[in-house]
């Protein structure tokens, strides 16, 4: 990160000291991103699921933020984001069980939601591991947000 | 040398693992005497980093990937960074407190120690079949996966399925934790009024980059008073 008044990440001469740290950074965000997504969807095959997920997502739009600023990167996620997403995970959570019970099952019991209990629980699995990532990637998002903004871009010398 | 010559009769669990496994402890220790010796927050945050990877390494060896994923993830990875964005509103050293008010948590970390190490006679050996962890509900998790539920990670069978209300609870814990934090910080960092000296740089609500993004409503006198 850069000194404010300068121009981002651009020294008096007008080079990049970090050129190869952004242009890394660059490349790896989104297969970052991209990671994330294999570990929610394959996490009824091998180890993963949602919470792993979404640290590994927020994890991404966190580096981005530590690269580029969080001014940049609160333009690539927007805060307001945030509180839709926080709510709507533990909606969806909830929402699958409460569905269930509608359709005559039990909460949180998925083997109503399709004509196959088998399906029914697979279906309700997605459902439930979607709502975990949704809330866990834009509650660390949050966290990192609320704490980032708090303080002045920090200096190289900081470190 | 017993433990060892015991260790190589039983398959599951093979010498090279067991010396792995010392070794990892022995890495967490050191770790552990490096953080408390260590002056320096942002190295301080770094260790910790640090010894989450080791623990993530040594959960593997015990064949617990899931949780193992988990702390690389959330303990090396995600915490590490949060606490180094908390951290920089804070000094960037730490200082080191007296030796007679070191005695009081000496004494609880002795004392704590001392009941774990007591307690260890009691513990299953790992993997044992018929501890309390593998047997009854376990046991039944495991074998009614297949036929119930059909997918072969049975760790998400649990967490997703069978044990639904828990996972609920903590995505609610988590969403509370999210809650928490935005009430007191706000989400841009603009909550309330406040003032922090990291390093005798003073910032505050007004000179923190969030300000850019809000109007100042304060009154004349206000400002004059955050001036001075």
């Amino acid at each position: 990160m850069s000194n404010p008044e300068e121009k981002l990440g651009v020294d008096e001469f007008g080079r990049d000291p970090h050129v190869l740290l952004r242009v890394i950074a660059k490349f790896l965000i989104p297969l970052i991103a991209l990671f994330a997504f294999y570990v929610q969807f394959h996490g009824d095959y091998g180890p993963g699921g949602g919470f792993q997920a979404g640290v590994i997502l927020a994890a991404s739009v966190i580096l981005y933020a530590l690269i580029f600023g969080l001014a940049e990167a609160k333009k690539a996620f927007p805060p307001r984001l945030i509180r839709y997403g926080m709510t709507l995970g533990v909606i969806l959570y909830g929402g699958t069980g409460v569905v269930n019970l509608i359709l005559g099952g039990e909460f949180l019991n998925y083997s109503n939601l399709a004509s196959d209990s088998i399906a029914g629980q697979h279906y309700g699995i997605l459902a439930v591991e979607l709502g975990v990532l949704v809330t866990v990637t834009t509650v660390m998002i949050a966290i990192f947000y609320a704490f980032g903004s708090r303080q002045p871009e920090t200096s190289d010398e900081d470190w | 040398m017993n433990l060892i010559a015991a260790a190589a009769a039983e398959p599951a669990f093979a010498v090279p693992v067991l010396l792995l496994d010392i070794c990892l402890m022995a890495l967490l220790v050191v770790v552990a005497f490096a953080i408390v010796r260590m002056r320096s927050l942002f190295a301080i945050v770094m260790l910790q980093g640090v010894y989450s990877l080791v623990c993530a390494v040594w959960f593997v060896t015990l064949d617990a990937v899931d949780v193992a994923f988990t702390e690389a993830a959330v303990g090396a990875g995600v915490s590490t960074v949060l606490m180094l964005s908390a951290m920089l509103l804070a000094d960037r050293k730490s200082t080191p407190v007296p030796m007679r008010r070191q005695f009081g948590a000496l004494m609880v970390v002795v004392l704590a120690g001392a009941a774990m190490l007591y307690a260890v006679g009691d513990m299953p050996a790992f993997g044992d079949v018929n501890s309390p962890a593998n047997a009854y509900v376990g046991m039944d998790f495991i074998g009614k996966t297949a036929e119930e539920i059909q997918i072969p990670n049975v760790v998400t069978a649990v967490l997703a399925s069978y044990r639904g209300y828990d996972t609920f609870g903590e995505v609610v814990v988590i969403f509370s934790a999210g809650l928490g934090v935005l009430l007191l910080l706000g989400l841009n960092g603009n909550a309330g009024r406040w003032e922090a000296k990291p390093n005798g740089q003073v910032i505050n609500d007004r000179t923190a980059p969030s300000a850019a993004n809000v109007e100042d409503i304060r009154t004349p006198d206000q400002k004059a008073e955050g001036e001075t």
